[in-house]
């Protein structure tokens, strides 16, 4: 069964992946709404940016977040000076990099969806007395309801399965930065199998269950679709 | 004609441009007639202020919506108007029911707004209220946009050629609730089209654009008689006269209306003296003779003075009548004209061999 240690990796997975989760839709709705509907020249270059860690491996990611957050590093020096410390191997910097990370699992649903929101049923709602800030809220939101479902659920799926970015960000600290698949690297390590097999058994249900409520549930499209 | 708007826009693109200056009326129907390109969609979006022109001055029942001079710019949403697209636009997540509400909930305090129950009785809605929008033909989609943009009470209708995605049956199954709207509201309405029958259906006050140009703008009975405009020329040309019904012919299954200026027979009406008519008579349908014809076995056969000759290069003479008050277009062949010698002023007979009723 599951120890102590084990639980308590798991509840701090759940933890970053839902405050991760919560941060993405936060940044990556404007970013998505604004991808999705922009002319502008940066458009390219933006989607490059966000989908960057869909193709580098996480290590490549890890490893610029560490020097970068590190206490030479130009965002070390600025959470330094605003008395934060540095973020690398805290909770916090493992939060940051899951964010940077998932990014992308989180736009991409969001902007297929905002891209198929015609012009025109905006203007419907203007000419209907709605300004900007009040149709996206009701006419948007309840449009897009399938993207926000799908990103959510990518977004927090997408962060719990994490492992490289996690060990050069995060390390491995007990009840501080290690999640459940650094958790179960520890166990392979030291040959415990039948813990490993809890872990890992749980975290392909957790995921098949995941993906089994998009695809059927509510119907979403393939995966494969939405990352076009 | 009191003066409900005034619009002026200036505006340059590329490949297109706009320059109007225009007082509509505070009632009934104007139809901003043109091609496609013409500008029309463009100048109804600059008044609802989905364009933004450069140079513009709008106002609307003394208030102003758009000055260039002083950058006042009012945002569509605080517009007091109702917009009526091509293709209906309703939210696809709201029923019927909610997609009318959605305004209204938008309006302060409520005041002032038609009542939704007669709205939805005027368009014939009631029993879709509960629907979604994705179960609703096209001309249902496009009647319950027309509610959902009446219910406002806005100061102006906007409606984008509401019936021109519709097949021919559905564009008939709106027009009765066009016309009840024309017959019912007061509320003023500028109607985007380019299709003639719309124009002889609908139509109080008419402008012509050409070009992003005002080529030509009046009452609908003067504007018809012009052979000088795009209108008068197109092969589905006709003249609308207002009539009354004055007698019924009842062993001829006849009756006999009264227009300006002289009285026609039809086919018998079921109405009552005095009801009045809106008929159309298409040019090709007139012809001209110099003697009254007693040997001829069409009807209707009226005196009139030539008032206008335009030739369209292409065998077609387009004459203009004066009959009474009235004004009557013809389409003869240019052949016709010249060996008729028709000339400006001459006294002629007009047959007329075809009489449509509008309603």
């Amino acid at each position: 069964m599951l120890s102590t240690a084990d639980i308590n990796t798991l509840i701090l997975t759940f933890k970053v992946a839902g405050l991760a989760t919560i941060l993405m839709l936060l940044i990556g709705t404007p970013l998505a709404w604004w991808l999705a509907r922009t002319h502008s020249a940066w458009k390219g270059f933006i989607n490059t940016i966000v989908s960057l860690p869909l193709v580098l491996p996480p290590t490549v990611l890890g490893f610029y977040l560490l020097i970068l957050m590190g206490p030479t590093g130009i965002v070390g020096k600025i959470t330094t000076s605003l008395g934060l410390g540095t973020l690398p191997f805290t909770f916090s910097g493992l939060v940051v990099a899951s964010v940077l990370y998932s990014m992308p699992f989180v736009v991409q649903p969001l902007q297929s969806v905002f891209s198929t929101i015609a012009e025109q049923c905006l203007e419907a709602a203007a000419t209907l007395r709605a300004g900007p800030i009040d149709s996206f809220f009701h006419v948007v939101v309840p449009m897009a309801k399938s993207g926000f479902l799908t990103a959510s659920i990518l977004g927090f799926a997408h962060t719990v399965g994490e492992f490289g970015i996690v060990l050069m960000v995060g390390g491995n600290i007990p009840d501080k930065t290690r999640v459940v698949s650094v958790q179960i690297y520890n166990h392979v390590e030291a040959q415990e199998y039948t813990e490993a097999h809890w872990l890992a058994g749980g975290l392909v249900l957790f995921s098949f269950i995941i993906l089994l409520s998009l695809y059927t549930a509510l119907k979403v499209q393939p995966l494969t679709h939405q990352l076009k | 004609m009191t003066t409900a708007i005034t619009a002026r826009f200036k505006l340059d693109y590329q490949a297109f441009h706009l320059d109007v200056d225009l007082s509509l009326p505070n009632s009934g129907i104007t139809v901003l007639f043109g091609e496609s390109g013409s500008g029309k969609t463009t100048f109804l979006r600059c008044i609802a202020g989905l364009e933004r022109a450069p140079q513009a001055y709008l106002e609307v029942n003394q208030q102003v919506w758009q000055d260039s001079t002083s950058g006042l710019f009012l945002p569509t949403y605080r517009r007091a108007l109702g917009y009526v697209f091509q293709d209906a636009q309703l939210f696809p997540h709201l029923t019927v029911a909610d997609n009318l509400a959605f305004g209204l909930k938008r309006i302060k305090n409520n005041v002032g707004t038609t009542d939704l129950k007669t709205v939805v009785e005027l368009l014939g809605i009631g029993a879709l209220l509960k629907r979604l929008p994705e179960r609703l033909s096209g001309g249902e989609r496009q009647r319950v946009a027309i509610a959902r943009a009446l219910v406002l009470n806005p100061d102006i209708l906007l409606m984008d050629e509401p019936l021109a995605s519709l097949d021919a049956k559905r564009k008939q199954e709106i027009m009765p609730f066009l016309k009840r709207l024309h017959q019912e509201l007061t509320i003023p309405m500028l109607y985007v089209t380019h299709d003639q029958q719309e124009v002889a259906q609908l139509a109080d006050t008419l402008i012509i654009l050409s070009n992003g140009e005002v080529q030509a703008f009046g009452a609908i009975e003067e504007m018809q008689n012009r052979v000088d405009i795009s209108l008068a020329q197109e092969r589905d040309a006709a003249t609308v006269w207002q009539a009354t019904i004055a007698e019924h012919e009842s062993n001829y299954h006849l009756t006999r209306v009264d227009f300006l200026g002289g009285s026609i027979s039809l086919p018998t009406i079921a109405a009552n003296i005095g009801t009045p008519l809106r008929i159309q008579i298409y040019a090709r349908d007139v012809s001209i003779t110099l003697e009254p014809s007693m040997a001829s076995s069409i009807l209707n056969v009226l005196a009139a003075t030539i008032t206008d000759i335009t030739d369209d290069n292409q065998g077609r003479s387009s004459i203009s009548l004066q009959i009474g008050n009235q004004t009557l277009l013809a389409h003869i062949t240019h052949k016709s004209a010249v060996l008729l010698k028709l000339q400006l002023g001459m006294k002629v007979y007009a047959q007329i061999k075809g009489i449509s009723i509008l309603n």
